[in-house]
């Protein structure tokens, strides 16, 4: 036994000691903040993938099947808007970032616990102006509210862009949050070179947010003004210039993909080393090339402008640095299956989101050098083939990482254990659906079927057809973890401390933490994911 | 909770810890709204290098003059906000709401004739958009100068709003007690972003008024 564990679940925990619902309203509490944000981005999940499979069923046919085109117009725009900056963006950092940040660094909080509240009530804000945006009439631009049409787009677009405007905010108060924290609230013994490689991800991430997200921003303020003044600098025909919105757009956007990217990847580290039994293989090369997708990741925007006119030298430009992202990522990817290797698997549902993972972001993420070539992107650009391709990059890494997160933790943030076939066969169900629904589009961009578009030629059905099914499974395959978890809430065997006897140093506390985090402060002698010393027994 | 007895937070080891958080949280701040304003500068950079006769007629349109008073203001203001921040280190309570009312009092001088220069331009017709119609610079690029005009000056008069809102509530605080030699964290941090606001401004005045 490691001396600093907890020997036993602490009697009085965060979700106890406490019930009213005034104590959660107004808890400053980092853990029951992450699980309301964790609620708070499982339903915007929800919302977006039921748009997300009405869409699908439009598309099972090559005409009109369920809706009409302007609502198929403003049903992508939405799935787009709600997965992106509801679900995807806050999903890793806001939910599971706050509940075991502070506890891997030792800290009992976050360094400003109040501005962590505000930070999910301004999420909540823009989330409901969002909603009320679409409720009241819907806007048709897709999520990337493209000038000049969004300035003069009959749908209540202002709104919608307010709302995200706002949850640009939330984000940028938790990335200052978690830089403050990880610079001033490590535990006495935590050097820099012990932080865990979650927070490593997780720092990374905040410092994209804080940089980036202002000029997103200002950016959809600008868009915003236009519709109120028209005040031109988006308009051609007033002598602004639209694709200068291409350029600010896309220099929050491309980096916020990271944003999304890199906490999948940090989650997919712990989880790698927990069932690897493993030291973690080259745990600086990780954290360094963090920083390396970070940084790149803010000169890479132009390969989304390859065919708006501009020259072929900055293309060619923006394409090399756009390539620059998969040797970072391939860094990592080396190193996790280099921690696999040689390891005692564990082959359990986290692990096998990770194998997921790796597999969607391989694919995903060698199409990616394809559309950076700009040869090949002239090709695809804007067809399902790119549509493909952010699947799988972004959606299915968050994904599977935020899978694989929600299991791995969950004992440690409930106390009880989900049960072990159900989510198997829930995990299988997921993985298969989202290759099958994402592989054949592909296949139709590369058939040269556009994007958001609501019809297609008989030829294409087929694939369509396909993709919808796959699209069937994994809503299936939600609908069965959502069955299951919120089952083992309640019925749930109670978990041990550490189930999983990782070597985590947010295990130090107890499963669920107390809410101060820690009973006993605890003591980093040892580097973490160190599975050289004896440590606790696996009990599951 | 001890928040309501004693001005330390029970999660940092101590005050030094709570201290170096909330100067570092701020200037990580500072740094985002650094970037906020950033798509304005490129857009008045793009924009003038479209229309480089347009933009240098329409500078020499505004008062430069008067800038040169609201500079003048603004930076003597930062003083005050220093000052405040040095009588609080010693404790002086009285002589640190003293300054900052000061520096509020220059703080509003500047809005002042900010409004009076927006109420000028009303009646000239130099607004942002379609709203723009003076006669003497050409529509083409004279209203993109206004509109880019407006939201930067715009931008940081909302930013004093803010900023002086906040010298308030420490001048308050200040009589009040609630600061002292011992703590003055709020003090330190509020006015680091006084300084931002003064230095957004030593921007926006050369690039407005001064370049040709």
């Amino acid at each position: 036994m490691n001396p600093s564990a907890e020997s036993s679940q602490p009697a009085i925990t965060y979700l106890n000691h406490e019930t009213s619902v005034m104590s959660w309203l107004l808890t400053r509490d980092h853990k029951r903040i992450g699980v309301m944000f964790l609620v708070g981005v499982i339903f915007s999940l929800l919302l977006g993938g039921i748009f997300a499979m009405v869409l699908r069923l439009e598309l099972l046919t090559p005409g009109p099947t369920l809706i009409s085109p302007m609502t198929y117009n403003r049903m992508f725009t939405l799935h787009g808007v709600i997965m992106v900056w509801l679900f995807m963006i806050p999903a890793i950092p806001s939910a599971f970032g706050n509940f075991v940040l502070p506890i891997m660094l030792g800290a009992k909080d976050v360094a400003f616990p109040r501005l962590n509240l505000a930070s999910f009530y301004i999420y909540l804000a823009g989330a409901l102006l969002t909603v009320f945006g679409m409720l009241w009439s819907g806007a048709d631009t897709g999520w990337t509210f493209y000038t000049p049409y969004s300035t003069v787009s009959p749908s209540a677009l202002t709104p919608i862009l307010l709302g995200v405007f706002i949850i640009g905010f939330s984000t940028i108060i938790t990335g200052l949050n978690f830089i403050t924290t990880v610079h001033t609230m490590r535990a006495p013994g935590m050097h820099w070179t012990r932080i865990p490689l979650f927070v490593w991800a997780i720092y990374g991430t905040s410092v994209i947010q804080v940089v980036a997200t202002p000029v997103l921003g200002m950016v959809l303020l600008l868009v915003s003004m236009e519709r109120l003044l028209g005040a031109g600098i988006f308009d051609p025909s007033r002598g602004g210039d639209p694709v200068l919105f291409q350029h600010m757009f896309w220099f929050y956007s491309h980096p916020a993909v990271y944003i999304m990217v890199l906490p999948a990847m940090g989650v997919i580290t712990e989880v790698v080393c927990a069932f690897s039994r493993k030291n973690i293989f080259g745990y600086r090369m990780i954290a360094a090339s963090t920083f390396g997708i970070a940084f790149v990741g803010f000169f890479s925007w132009g390969h989304h402008m390859f065919v708006s006119g501009q020259s072929t030298f900055t293309s060619g430009i923006f394409g090399v640095l756009s390539m620059l992202v998969a040797i970072f990522t391939a860094i990592k990817i080396f190193n996790w299956v280099a921690t696999m290797y040689g390891g005692s698997i564990d082959l359990r549902v986290p692990l096998l989101y990770v194998l997921g993972f790796i597999f969607l972001l391989m694919f995903g993420g060698m199409t990616g050098v394809a559309v950076a070539t700009t040869s090949l992107d002239v090709h695809w650009h804007d067809t399902y083939f790119v549509v493909a391709h952010f699947h799988y990059i972004m959606v299915g890494a968050v994904l599977m990482a935020f899978l694989a997160a929600l299991h791995y933790w969950w004992p440690k943030m409930f106390g009880r254990v989900y049960p072990e076939r159900w989510s198997f066969l829930a995990a299988m169900t997921i993985i298969f659906g989202f290759i099958v629904t994402f592989l054949p589009q592909f296949l139709l961009g590369n058939l040269g079927m556009p994007r958001r578009y609501y019809q297609y030629p008989q030829e294409m059905q087929w694939l369509h057809v396909l993709s919808t099914a796959g699209a069937s499974l994994l809503a299936f395959g939600f609908g069965l973890i959502a069955v299951y978890l919120l089952w083992s809430l309640r019925y749930g065997p109670v978990s041990a401390p550490n189930p999983w006897g990782s070597r985590g140093y947010e295990w130090f506390s107890g499963s669920p933490p107390a809410p101060h985090n820690f009973t006993r402060a605890p003591s980093f002698e040892r580097e973490v994911h160190d599975y050289t010393v004896p440590e606790a027994p696996r009990v599951y | 909770m001890s928040t309501e007895t004693s001005p330390w937070e029970d999660h940092f080891s101590g005050p030094e810890n709570q201290s170096h958080a909330a100067q570092l949280g701020m200037w990580i701040f500072l740094g985002s709204e650094v970037l906020l304003f950033t798509n304005l500068f490129v857009g008045y950079g793009v924009y003038r290098y479209y229309y480089p006769e347009v933009f240098a007629e329409a500078s020499r349109h505004l008062k430069a003059d008067w800038a040169l008073v609201q500079t003048l203001l603004l930076v003597t203001s930062s003083l005050m906000v220093v000052l405040a921040v040095h009588y609080i280190r010693q404790g002086r309570q009285f002589l640190t709401a003293l300054v900052l009312l000061l520096a509020i009092l220059m703080g509003v001088g500047f809005l002042g004739i900010k409004g009076w220069e927006y109420w000028e331009h009303w009646k000239e017709g130099a607004l942002p958009g379609e709203y723009y119609h003076f006669e003497e610079i050409p529509e083409q690029g004279g209203s993109l100068f206004y509109t880019l005009y407006f939201l930067l000056t715009g931008l940081h008069a909302i930013h004093m709003l803010v900023a002086l809102g906040l010298l308030g509530w420490l001048a308050f605080g200040a009589v009040a007690g609630k600061y002292t030699a011992g703590y003055h964290i709020p003090v330190e941090v509020g006015g680091l972003y006084w300084h931002l606001v003064d230095v957004f401004w030593l921007f926006i005045y050369p690039l407005l008024y001064l370049v040709e």
